[in-house]
């Protein structure tokens, strides 16, 4: 597949930024690693689960008798800038995708697509590790970026906007809908975690597609030179 | 070099020279309506200015969420140790009759109060969250006299841009621009959950600012200044959370 430079572009720093996010966002979970349901909690309730780890304040029960280093402070600079950058950056790509044909003729699935015979055809060449065709997207590949572009990414934001005090001032519904500002940072632990495991299935994707010639046509532009369709 | 690729560089070019000059004109705008914190500087200057200046365009007047009685935590987590030394102890064993509050700086007439003075305006209370930057928060009823009601009564100058506000904890000062100092829900309380205000909670007296994260809610009050020009604070970032690495704005 050929990709435009906007589509190239936007890839590259929503990457970045995606990286900067997980990186600060394990610093900032690791300072209480305790999650709970609801509007409130705090070490002296009983936590909805808690991550197996060491934390990095003393004041956090973790069975553990060693606090790790506090990288709190930078780690909350970077990530609201990498998310600032993170949603421009989506907005530009969406904009793009949606006037220039490409959400539908890239991303959206084809007429018959949905049919169950196409559905168990794309899960069967999948499961046999068929490599996909170059030329445009199968169904599952399809799905797969819808759900990140259209619902995984709308719940991070939503559900980190949801945990800001000052906006929840402004638009309370942000943080009821969602039964609580506990609940929101619950629900963006876990929505984080999808996106990290679309993050790895997507690299280990493209290597399997061939490495060096899909990282080729994500930086130029220019499409493999082996023969497509295979 | 062909037309096509001299055509574009001159897109880019006026593109390029239309965006840095509207930049130059956004950083004017928002310097003059009060919409970069003081520490803008460095390497996260732009995500935080981004976020405060969407702040106060969006959140200037909103009220942070009020909750029934039936929320309030039944175990609200008293972060850190209180003071150990001498003065507080003091303090501590006369109940706190003769803790001081000073205001001043821009005001028409500095003054001190005593908390049996503060507690003689009009109270207010109101049942708010409140969250730790870690990620844990617990919800209580707060109870203590509007920050506006005190700056009212000294006589804030119209030049006044921030209050400065210092704990009887040295480390512990912070300050926030005249929209937080004068909202109604900004209080210098003194009463928790139906009773003083517990030690470990700040008291005898804590500044709730409730559209902020808990680190701007600094215990044990000693100090208001209100000033226009937070250079003259510290190492001149506003408060000693960024000195420490943190945000001086903490409405995310």
């Amino acid at each position: 597949m050929r990709h435009s430079a906007l589509i190239r572009v936007t890839h590259w720093i929503t990457t970045l930024c995606f990286l900067a996010l997980l990186v600060s966002g394990v610093e900032i979970v690791i300072s209480h690693p305790r999650f709970y349901w609801g509007e409130d909690g705090n070490v002296l309730n009983p936590p909805l689960f808690k991550l197996p780890i060491p934390a990095s304040r003393s004041s956090v029960p973790t069975g553990y008798l060693y606090v790790l280093p506090d990288q709190n402070g930078w780690s909350r600079y970077l990530h609201f800038q990498a998310a600032w950058l993170a949603v421009l950056t989506g907005v530009l790509y969406i904009i793009h995708i949606v006037f220039s044909g490409y959400l539908r003729r890239d991303l959206l699935p084809r007429e018959g697509d949905l049919s169950w015979r196409a559905i168990s055809l794309a899960i069967a060449n999948h499961i046999r590790f068929k490599r996909p065709s170059e030329e445009s997207y199968n169904l599952l590949q399809r799905i797969t970026y819808l759900a990140v572009i259209f619902v995984l990414f709308p719940l991070v934001i939503w559900t980190g906007l949801a945990m800001s005090p000052a906006f929840v001032s402004a638009v309370p519904v942000t943080v009821t809908a969602l039964g609580g500002q506990e609940s929101a940072r619950t629900i963006h632990f876990f929505v984080s975690l999808f996106l990290l495991l679309f993050l790895v299935v997507h690299v280990a994707m493209v290597c399997r597609a061939g490495f060096t010639n899909r990282m080729r046509a994500m930086i130029t532009g220019r499409a493999g030179t082996d023969r497509e369709g295979m | 070099m062909s037309d096509l690729s001299r055509r574009k560089l001159i897109t880019a070019g006026l593109a390029g020279a239309a965006g840095a000059s509207g930049l130059a004109v956004a950083a004017g705008l928002a310097k003059r309506y009060g919409l970069i914190p003081p520490d803008h500087g460095g390497i996260y200057g732009a995500g935080e200015t981004l976020t405060y200046a969407a702040h106060r365009l969006l959140t200037r007047h909103s009220l942070a969420r009020e909750f029934p009685r039936s929320q309030i935590s039944k175990n609200p987590f008293p972060n850190g140790e209180p003071p150990q030394d001498e003065d507080f102890k003091r303090l501590e064993k006369g109940r706190f009759a003769d803790w001081r509050l000073t205001v001043d700086g821009m005001v028409a007439r500095p003054a001190s109060f005593s908390l049996a003075e503060l507690k003689s305006y009009a109270s207010r209370s109101q049942i708010t969250h409140l969250a730790c930057e870690e990620g844990w928060s617990f919800i209580a009823e707060w109870t203590g006299v509007p920050l506006s009601q005190v700056l009212d009564a000294v006589g804030i100058l119209p030049q006044a841009r921030y209050v400065v506000y210092f704990s009887i904890q040295r480390d512990w000062w912070d300050s926030v621009d005249m929209a937080d100092a004068l909202h109604p829900q900004t209080l210098l309380t003194y009463g928790m959950n139906g009773a003083e205000l517990p030690v470990g909670h700040g008291g005898p007296l804590r500044l709730r600012v409730p559209r902020q994260l808990g680190y701007k809610n600094v215990k044990y009050i000693t100090r208001l200044t209100v000033t226009d020009d937070l250079k003259r604070f510290g190492r001149g970032l506003g408060s000693a959370s960024p000195e420490g690495g943190y945000a001086w704005y903490a409405g995310i």
